[in-house]
């Protein structure tokens, strides 16, 4: 494969969509384009990114109406298919109620919307999205999010951990996984996790606002960068 | 002691944005029948005492003083007595 194509999904509601085009676009030089979330043609795409927002204002539940737009059956089937997609914050959790991946994002156990930057420790360096990155390196990324306190049955935890799919665990600034630093209340610090078959990742931490030095931080192109030289390979 | 079962809905007249979104939902979901979406609130809690008529008084006032606002929103009740 080329460099891979990115195709960012505009939902009504989305808010990081840009975000993510600048960051992938402008920063990181990938060919990036937006795509409707009324049209079901992915354009090509390698990689869809779900954004972080509202979509649909997030009546009923996060993520849930955004699930059924039309653009969304393409990318499931894309995904069933063994295509890449990240969803991002709101896009995780359309993902989750997609039945991309699974479990569920509660609200904060704080009750608060919380957006700071935190601390990632990498907990699976075989994914094609952290492949390569330095086993040393803990990732500054952003979070923003009101519900993002990852939830699942005890069943599916474990599966999650014996399939080794949580990716990103909330940590330390020197990795250390620990309550303290849990900023919503997810089970086992989770902050990201991929399906099964590893071409599908959730996370609620902001990689795109991650990427231009400008911001102080670039961590977040890592995993952009890790996907797109593990695609070439 | 009461068990107040309260359901908050918006006045016919008044928009609900929810509902028209959640509604898009199912037009893509291929539910083509579906019409008229509103979405509304129920709410439940205990009302510590005896006497129905002090019951019913005080689920009107958290009603019309907080749960609902009555200028947008009716609201129902049923009060079940608890042993």
């Amino acid at each position: 494969m080329n460099k891979p194509k990115f195709g960012v999904v505009v939902f009504p509601g989305s808010n990081c969509d840009y975000d993510a085009f600048y960051a992938l676009r402008k920063i990181l030089n990938y060919e990036t384009n937006f795509l409707w979330h009324k049209d079901t043609d992915l354009n090509g795409s390698d990689v869809i990114i779900l954004p972080g927002g509202f979509s649909y204002g997030d009546y009923l539940r996060t993520g849930a109406i955004a699930r059924f737009s039309p653009i969304m059956n393409s990318v499931i089937e894309f995904a069933k298919k063994g295509g890449y997609v990240i969803g991002i914050c709101n896009g995780f959790q359309i993902l989750l109620e997609a039945g991309l991946l699974p479990g569920v994002l509660l609200k904060n156990n704080s009750l608060k919307f919380i957006c700071k930057d935190v601390y990632l420790s990498v907990e699976n360096y075989d994914s094609v999205f952290t492949k390569g990155i330095d086993r040393d390196k803990v990732l500054k990324i952003p979070i923003a999010h009101g519900e993002g306190n990852y939830f699942t049955d005890p069943d599916t935890l474990k599966k999650l951990e014996d399939n080794n799919q949580i990716v990103f665990r909330y940590s330390t600034k020197d990795g250390k996984i620990i309550e303290d630093v849990n900023p919503n209340g997810s089970l086992l610090n989770i902050a990201g996790i991929i399906n099964k078959e590893g071409n599908v990742l959730g996370l609620m931490p902001h990689p795109e606002r991650s990427c231009d030095p400008v911001l102080g931080k670039t961590d977040g192109s890592l995993i952009f960068n890790a996907l797109a030289n593990n695609l070439l390979n | 002691m009461f068990r107040a079962k309260v359901l908050i809905k918006r006045k016919p007249s008044i928009l609900d944005p929810q509902g028209k979104a959640v509604e898009i939902g199912a037009k893509h979901l291929g539910l083509t029948n579906i019409k008229n979406t509103r979405i509304g609130k129920y709410i439940e809690f205990d009302v510590e005492t005896d006497n129905r008529e002090s019951a019913e008084k005080e689920v009107n006032d958290y009603c019309n003083k907080l749960l609902a606002n009555p200028i947008m929103e009716d609201y129902e009740f049923t009060l079940e007595e608890v042993k």
